[in-house]
């Protein structure tokens, strides 16, 4: 017995050892520096903190395939530790926010989940002091209309939203949102599996405005997503970088920088903003009000901030930059004239240019009424839950069970019986 | 009948390992392709190793699953001795009762109620509380149930004459414990120890209503690499855990064999 | 004879540090899932959950969830039974090694095995490819309800496996001799003496698999069609989804847990013997 337990250990024990001496072998240096600026800044009353970033997924250099590990860097400078974890949208973010389980100090919410958390009290105003990076930022990016006086957020990534087709197993060139309803290629769609950018393309298809406080609007833009899911494959985020990589889907609407890091994958991959509009949206790094780290935070979007730091990150998500370092920067030039054909047009697009005739202001996000935002979450569940026609099969399930049910009854009934008769 | 039988099982043997070869063929792909195999490289195995977060995962789950284990094995062990000792019939089966509640509850319902716990106790003392110690506490609470199971019926096989036997040759109650009814114990304790650990390092879903975001278990490492773009490192990580877990079983069906030859000369 | 004899302290508060534990940590919590099913969001006790549960859907997908999960029960019954006895029917040595062997996919990751089979189901994956080549033409495996079933059997299927094979390993080899010596042939033993001294080992497979099938939400996010909920999906939505308001998602949760500690009760009815766990170990 004692031996026994002690080979069990023993070979534990040998084979926690060869995982850790493979994992030494493993690790490799990346050569990366931030501007001399950033690196002189006095970090050590900070040494030794733990901050706790929360991002959306796919939106950092996070060090795989050879790319910096900007976290990794951020520690090695400053000596605060890094807990950086993903949500998967705006609302998820918002409910674990609302929660209270988890104290975060760096949220990157969209602008119209900024406008929400700064209506509701629950970021803080930042000290620019701590922030110098900042006059790096193109000023057309300052003072949005979600934080006027720009005092609770720093821009991080801006782009539109658009429609990504394979080539390949499309036989024609999309133009409108309607395509992602077209029956002949029904079950290849994919959809956003997150409320607000998915009633938005109905919106934007059916002309209404996206921010449409009248409840039978919303109700028309249920309509359109209940006969689309019909020829939906599945609801997806970023679930859609394998599907569409792979060819198990068509089409799908997602952000503009991630399809250009689809197509360093996939060059069957193409990608338009489809003629009735599209959303544009700013996402923007908040410290939150529960934050016990505010100055380690600040220190933090200081350093995402920093050229040499953007210019890795928008090198690896592929995202427009608001940072005018890195657009002024021979090397991201030559980095987007490889990436794709038109990843300058994809990427910083005149939104006039495109749309003529559209005002770009309408194509932002605002918060809503909370009767609105409750209308639209009550709408959200009901969509998802909504059977598609072909619920026949489903029926037969059922009757199929009830039959069991039924036997499982008489099974029971005999036995009964047979107690009774041998008491 | 007999071919029959063979040819059964050899279909749903290779059914049940059809995916898992396919991955473990997949992790030595040199492309991030699933369906296609464009060549052979260690690749993603290097890849996985450099993650560092998939390995504090694992780490965070051995950790989890190691301390849980054990803290739920010396609970569940003195509960069972006390449990069977229990003379008033009905304090007896009610205790036995909330026993088997988390067993008999699906995970999710368990999950959810400790939560609920957890988050009443958070908005009273407005903490950040989710983390370490609430998956510990958590895995304890699901493991002792198991423990417990795996301990009585050996209390219950076990002669009652011994430990009598040992008061009576002068031993006090404490010694008598020890030496004579733990040691009968033992093999019911090292089974509830072992799945106890199993059932912890493989727990999903309560896990993930109780986890923090500063403790990361590997299932919910895996749960959230889903959600994203997924790299075959993956794979890789499949690999190497069923390889770990293939030798460990292994391991332990060479060592069964060994005892039970010898405690037959022994006899 | 054996007089009364005192309990050792030891003896008598040996199960006090686990009742303590249980009391704070399975009930308290069932009592918080009671306290907010019974609420509604302000506070005040309520039952519009209830209203809302049963005016809604969500009855559909209690049933849905039931219907599946008896489906795959059944089915990884099917196909556990005739295994466990081929497996018993083989030599001592090569039992313990095959049955390691078919446990062997149950220590592994429930997460990871799900997603591969996600891999080897999907559109563009390995077994359409394989039916691309022998020229059945393409067939839609990923996101439908028979990939549920699937993922749900290829899950559980050892749970079902393991406690019938237990029952049959320790079954009394002579009665099964008595039997064939009266002359009933093979099957009819196996009607007759087999399959009800297995019973035990039934139910308790039957349990193991049932509950975790109707409770589970990560199959069906990861293989089911897109109006495809199960009661698994509704209340972790429901709980993690809405900033805080856990009410519903207690009454669901409620709701669930009564409905299977019925089904167990009624299994119960088939199993003559208390559970001891011997089933387990």
């Amino acid at each position: 017995m004692a031996k026994r337990v002690f080979s069990f250990i023993a070979m534990a024990a040998l084979m926690s050892a060869l995982c850790f001496s493979l994992l030494s072998c493993g690790r490799e240096e990346v050569n990366f520096e931030p501007t001399s600026e950033t690196a002189s800044i006095d970090y050590t009353p900070y040494a030794g903190v733990t901050i706790n970033v929360y991002n959306w997924g796919e939106y950092i250099s996070d060090g795989s395939e050879g790319s910096v590990d900007i976290n990794k860097a951020f520690t090695k400078l400053t000596g605060i530790s890094v807990n950086y974890t993903n949500f998967t949208d705006n609302e998820d973010m918002y409910s674990k926010l609302k929660s209270g389980g988890m104290s975060y100090d760096i949220i990157i919410p969209s602008d119209y989940m900024v406008e929400r958390l700064i209506k509701e009290g629950m970021v803080q105003k930042l000290d620019f002091a701590n922030i110098p990076n900042y006059k790096h930022i193109d000023d057309s990016y300052k003072d949005l209309y979600f934080d006027p006086e720009n005092e609770y957020s720093v821009p991080y990534n801006v782009g539109m939203i658009g429609l990504i087709y394979n080539t390949d197993l499309l036989s024609y060139t999309p133009d409108s949102w309607e395509a992602l309803r077209d029956p002949n290629y029904s079950n290849q769609i994919l959809m956003f599996n997150n409320p607000r950018d998915a009633f938005a393309i109905a919106q934007i298809a059916l002309g209404i405005d996206v921010n449409t406080e009248n409840p039978e609007e919303w109700e028309e833009a249920q309509d359109w997503l209940k006969r689309q899911k019909a020829y939906v494959k599945a609801y997806v985020m970023d679930e859609v970088f394998n599907k569409m990589e792979s060819g198990s889907a068509a089409m799908a609407p997602y952000y503009a920088g991630d399809f250009l890091s689809m197509y360093q994958n996939n060059e069957d991959l193409a990608f338009v903003y489809p003629k009735e509009g599209t959303n544009i949206f700013v996402d923007s790094i908040c410290i939150p009000a529960s934050s016990k780290h505010k100055s380690a935070a600040e220190l933090y979007i200081n350093f995402l901030l920093d050229p040499n730091v953007a210019l890795e990150n928008a090198e690896t998500i592929c995202y427009a930059s608001p940072n005018k370092e890195v657009v002024s920067n021979p090397r991201y030039e030559e980095f987007l004239a490889e990436l794709h054909p038109d990843a300058k047009a994809i990427l910083y697009p005149s939104f006039n240019e495109i749309y003529p005739d559209k005002d770009a202001d309408d194509y932002f996000f605002h918060n809503l009424s909370p009767a609105s935002l409750d209308k639209l979450s009550a709408l959200w569940s009901e969509l998802k839950i909504t059977s598609v026609e072909d619920s026949g099969s489903l029926t037969i399930y059922i009757l199929a069970a009830v039959a069991v049910a039924a036997l499982l009854a008489v099974v029971i009934f005999i036995k009964i019986r047979k107690e009774k008769r041998n008491a | 009948m007999k071919i029959t039988g063979k040819v059964y099982m050899g279909v749903i043997f290779t059914l049940l390992y059809a995916p898992i070869l396919v991955i473990m063929v997949f992790s030595f792909n040199s492309s991030n392709s699933m369906a296609v195999m464009n060549g052979v490289s260690l690749r993603w195995y290097k890849e996985l190793f450099t993650n560092e977060k998939a390995i504090d995962a694992l780490v965070n789950s051995l950790i989890l699953a190691v301390t849980s284990a054990v803290i739920s094995t010396v609970i569940g062990t003195a509960a069972a001795v006390g449990i069977y000792h229990i003379k008033n019939k009905r304090v007896k089966s009610a205790v036995m009762s909330v026993t088997n509640i988390p067993m008999m509850n699906p995970d999710i319902v368990t999950g959810v109620s400790i939560m609920l716990l957890f988050a009443f106790v958070a908005t009273l003392f407005g903490l950040g509380i989710f983390g370490f110690f609430t998956l510990l506490v958590a895995h304890i609470t699901f493991n002792l149930p198991y423990v417990i199971l795996c301990v009585m019926p050996k209390l219950k096989q076990m002669d009652k004459n011994l430990p009598e036997a040992a008061l009576d040759l002068g031993c006090t109650p404490l010694q008598a414990f020890f030496k004579v009814e733990f040691f009968e114990l033992i093999p019911g304790i090292a089974t509830g120890l072992l799945m106890a650990f199993t059932l912890s390092l493989d727990d999903f879903v309560i896990s993930y209503f109780v986890a923090g975001e500063s403790f990361q278990t590997l299932p919910i490492y895996i749960y959230a690499m889903t959600k994203r773009r997924v790299l075959p490192d993956m794979n890789a990580l499949f690999t190497v855990i069923f390889a770990v877990i293939f030798i460990l079983l292994l391991a332990r069906n060479f060592m069964t064999k060994d005892i039970v030859p010898k405690k037959a000369k022994e006899v | 004879m054996k007089a009364a004899r005192k309990l050792s302290p030891l003896h008598r508060y040996a199960a006090y540090p686990y009742v303590v534990w249980a009391a704070a940590f399975v009930v308290a919590p069932l009592l918080f899932v009671l306290y907010y099913a019974f609420t509604d969001r302000s506070g005040s006790v309520s039952l519009t959950n209830f209203s809302r549960m049963f005016n809604g859907d969500t009855l559909k997908v209690f049933a849905i969830s039931l219907a599946f999960a008896f489906i795959a029960t059944l089915i990884c019954l099917f196909i556990a039974y005739p295994l466990a006895y081929a497996i018993v029917k083989t030599k001592k040595k090569t039992q313990n090694m095959l049955i390691m062997m078919f446990m062997l996919p149950m220590w592994m990751n429930f997460v990871l095995r799900t997603y591969a089979l996600s891999f080897l189901l999907e559109d563009k994956g390995l077994l359409n490819r394989f039916f691309d080549t022998v020229g059945v033409g393409h067939v839609r495996l990923i996101y439908t309800s028979g990939a549920v079933i699937f993922g749900m059997v290829y899950n559980f299927l050892p749970y079902m496996l393991l406690p019938i094979y237990s029952v049959m390993a320790k079954m009394d080899k002579s009665l099964i001799e008595a039997s064939e010596d009266l002359g009933c042939n093979k099957f009819r033993t196996l009607i007759n003496v087999i399959f009800p001294l297995s019973l035990p080992g039934v139910v308790s497979g039957i349990t193991m698999v049932f509950v975790p099938s109707v409770s589970t939400f990560y199959i069906s996010q990861q293989l089911g069609p897109t109006d495809f909920v199960l009661i698994g999906d509704v209340i972790e939505s429901e709980i993690k989804t809405t900033g805080g308001v856990y009410n519903y998602g207690s009454a669901i949760s409620f709701v669930l847990m009564l409905l299977i500690f019925a089904c167990i009760a009624v299994m119960n009815k088939f199993s003559d013997e208390e559970s001891e766990g011997g089933v387990i170990v």
